[in-house]
């Protein structure tokens, strides 16, 4: 018998004699097992960041500055689907999984652009997406796995698209819904939840990843009496948000993922006077059993929208001559973070601005604590204005790191910032709580006296330094690719177009405009030895938000169409 | 497919109606007899509607009450016979304000009751609370997307990503009670496409 929250599907078990003629055309399915997740294939693209580590780079390099300009479509695939199609195609061995806002996921033929399957969710009524979008599919053995905007875990066979089973995580009424990709290790499934706009309690949690039984769930934040509660007054640590809403990076040596935290609820750092942990940080979970190892909290009593939910880069750099084991994390704050991992602590190691940021007046040397300028701290009843904005230096795009060059890309948002304001709000569960007060011009504006806004950066992890900046008029809400043909591939821009950039200097080699503006994770893969790269060209969520926001202020009526499409490019035959 | 809140009453209605399939029965079924509890059901013709926030929370709403082209508050419907508020559904919330009658398009002056009017507080877009109000344009917001209604048009979209108006729910007044006359004008929610 089965349970209210756990349903086995079973259909999909007699469902091989209808696989589709393309299905059958296409080689055996090569199962996804831990070895190929530790040790991925060039040739593919499993995961989300493509590695474990969330370097989102590849070593192949047909695709080089010397040919890029020859770049060319050879196929694409219209989702008919609106708003922002933020997800990576997946790609194993030739079959291509996309998932796209409405949680419908698309299996296609990674060569020819065939459709095989095509999943589509049906969403309840009364459900609200704050976030209308989804960032991406997971593969173990020959399953797909979604995480879904109305808050289930579903497992899908990879060949047919049937569902296998699916398990609610949590009510979707009470204001959660996740967007993520899951993260599959150590036998488990695990994903994180948003709505930390809606007075939600954020949590990490783990399930069989062949049955789908629960395994463990951390909440991110203590109930009274665990370690950290005393930072939480009251009762806000019941709604306190502080989501978990991308993807965690796996270190398989220690067993430890790594996942990062959004900011507490309501937005107001007044109404939860503390230092509310294990908000706007990184938190180190055992992935056997969901332990909170270790944490490093960016930025204290955050009353300015900064999420820290990118999980860090696991890169080991050079600092004084030695080798550290560490992370890098470009916040949202706005300051490009060195830690250090060890097995069960993190540790600070140095951080700068990326972007003009007027918020911390200092860091303490040995922990990384900021401290502010209050002046510049919203707060109920008290207004602010603070740079970066509310959306940060970066938001959710995912950086990428070049091991090679040693070089990071960001992709940075300067120049423009937000005016907010507290108000009171009463919570009711699964409606908005974010307590901010209507503002001017969306408490949105462009600091005086600058010329842009989005910008590709690179930074060398080993010097600190900044290498390049290559500059947008636009807005940037492009995720990053880095790749062993020196080459950086990255949209975001609002006028459509995809680019590629020399990674030793920003120049535009290539670009290509597309059918709407790029919000998506770029991936590359090969077949036959031919190198592919592909992205969704899909703008919607928070690139349409600022868009509307940056047309109120300048005046202007900028159009970027929606809709999504996949888009394959190679270099000609 | 999934099954939300709503959608386990939606499984009780299609159960009995393939019953009465089988049966031979082709009559229409009265919705109290489907399943739904009366909490869950959207605003029926006769409801009155209630405050749903701030002090007056659960207190019905006099004509006199609101004020001219002032925020539209949140309400609920509620059954005056059994006194059930039918919050079971975040789908019957409703924004209700007052505006001056002899300038709302006249198309829906039918569904106003002495200029006050309501609209779904559901986003026609991805089904956000539209809760925000601009008082410069007398337009309601979505914090969402930004997606702007005009109240005084029908809360036809005027901005942002919202393909739809927001659902009109016709008014009476009764006793001095904002009354519910009718039941919604136009779909409430988001449309999913596929």
């Amino acid at each position: 018998m089965l349970n209210s929250t756990y349903r086995i599907i079973l259909a999909g078990l007699f469902c091989s004699w209808c696989l589709s003629p393309i299905a059958q055309s296409l080689p055996p399915y090569n199962p996804v097992t831990d070895e190929r997740l530790q040790n991925p294939e060039e040739s593919n693209w499993l995961m989300y960041r493509g590695s474990y580590d969330s370097h989102g780079y590849s070593t192949l390099d047909e695709i080089n500055i010397e040919n890029v300009e020859d770049l060319v479509p050879v196929w694409s695939f219209s989702t008919g689907l609106r708003e922002g199609h933020q997800a990576p195609p997946i790609v194993n061995d030739g079959y291509m999984y996309v998932s796209t806002p409405q949680n419908h996921i698309i299996a296609i033929d990674a060569r020819t652009g065939d459709m095989i399957w095509r999943y589509v969710r049906f969403l309840p009524d009364d459900l609200q997406q704050m976030h209308p979008t989804n960032r991406g599919v997971a593969l173990y053995g020959d399953r797909v796995y979604l995480a879904t905007v109305d808050a289930y875990l579903v497992s899908l066979d990879a060949l047919t698209g049937d569902v296998i089973w699916e398990v609610e995580v949590e009510d979707y009424y009470n204001g959660y819904y996740m967007t993520m990709a899951p993260l599959i290790a150590d036998g488990k499934v695990m994903v994180g939840v948003s709505g930390g706009e809606l007075g939600i309690r954020g949590f990490v949690a783990a399930f069989d990843v062949m049955t789908g039984e629960p395994a463990w769930k951390t909440y991110t934040i203590p109930a009274p009496g665990e370690p950290g509660s005393e930072s939480w007054p009251g009762d806000t640590w019941q709604t306190g948000g502080v989501p978990v809403w991308l993807t965690g990076s796996y270190d398989p040596e220690f067993n430890v993922t790594y996942w990062g935290t959004g900011n507490g609820g309501p937005w107001m750092g007044d109404t939860r006077p503390g230092d509310n942990l294990y908000a706007t940080s990184t938190i180190a979970l055992d992935a056997s059993t969901g332990e909170l190892k270790a944490h490093h909290q960016y930025h204290w009593n955050d009353s300015w929208d900064w999420d820290e939910v990118s999980a860090p880069l696991l890169i080991d750099y050079q600092r004084q001559g030695e080798t550290v084991k560490g992370m890098v994390h470009p916040g949202r704050n706005g300051y490009l973070w060195f830690l250090e991992r060890e097995e069960n602590q993190i540790n600070f190691v140095d951080a700068n601005p990326y972007v003009y940021q007027d918020v911390f007046t200092t860091l303490d040397p040995v922990t990384g604590r900021p401290e502010y300028d209050m002046s510049k701290k919203p707060g109920t009843g008290f207004e602010a204005s603070f740079c970066p904005s509310l959306w940060g230096g970066k938001d959710w795009p995912p950086a990428a790191f070049n091991p090679v060059s040693r070089l990071l890309f960001i992709p940075a948002n300067d120049n423009v910032c937000s005016t907010m304001e507290g108000e009171e709000v009463q919570f009711r569960p699964g409606r908005p709580f974010m307590g901010r007060a209507p503002s001017e011009n969306g408490g949105f504006f462009v600091r005086p006296g600058t010329s842009h806004i989005g910008e590709l950066q690179a930074w060398n992890v080993d010097t600190g330094e900044k290498a390049w900046t290559t500059s947008f008029a636009s807005q940037n809400w492009g995720p990053v690719l880095a790749t062993a043909g020196d080459l950086v591939f990255m949209g975001g821009t609002n006028d459509r177009y995809f680019r590629a950039f020399d990674a030793n200097n920003g120049e535009i080699l290539w670009q290509q405009r597309t059918n709407s503006g790029i919000t998506g994770v770029p991936v590359t893969y090969s077949l036959d030895g031919k190198q592919y790269i592909a992205v969704q060209s899909g703008w919607g969520v928070d690139a349409q938000r600022e868009q509307n926001l940056l047309n109120l202020v300048k005046g202007e009526n900028h159009y970027v169409p929606q809709g999504g499409v996949i888009w394959v490019f190679a270099l000609p035959d | 497919m999934s099954f939300g809140k709503d959608k386990k009453a939606l499984l009780s209605r299609r159960t009995i109606f393939k019953a009465g399939l089988v049966s031979g029965m082709a009559m229409p079924i009265p919705m109290t007899v489907l399943g739904q509890a009366p909490n869950q059901m959207r605003p029926q013709q006769g409801d009155q509607l209630v405050f749903d926030e701030g002090d007056r929370i659960g207190e019905l709403i006099g004509i006199d009450m609101l004020e001219l082209d002032q925020q539209p508050v949140s309400a609920l419907a509620r059954d005056p016979e059994t006194e059930t508020i039918r919050d079971g559904s975040r789908l019957n919330r409703v924004m209700i304000m007052r505006l001056d009658g002899q300038k709302l398009s006249s198309r829906f002056q039918a569904n106003a009751a002495e200029g006050i009017v309501a609209y779904s507080a559901v986003c026609t877009h991805t089904g956000c609370d539209v809760i925000n109000w601009d008082e410069g344009l007398l337009r309601m917001a979505c914090p969402c997307h930004e997606s702007q209604f005009d109240v005084y048009d029908g809360a036809k979209n005027v901005g942002g990503p919202a393909p739809r108006p927001l659902a009109m729910l016709p008014l009476e007044i009764v006793d001095g009670i904002v009354t519910v006359a009718g039941i919604f004008k136009g779909r409430v929610g988001f449309t999913q496409n596929f």
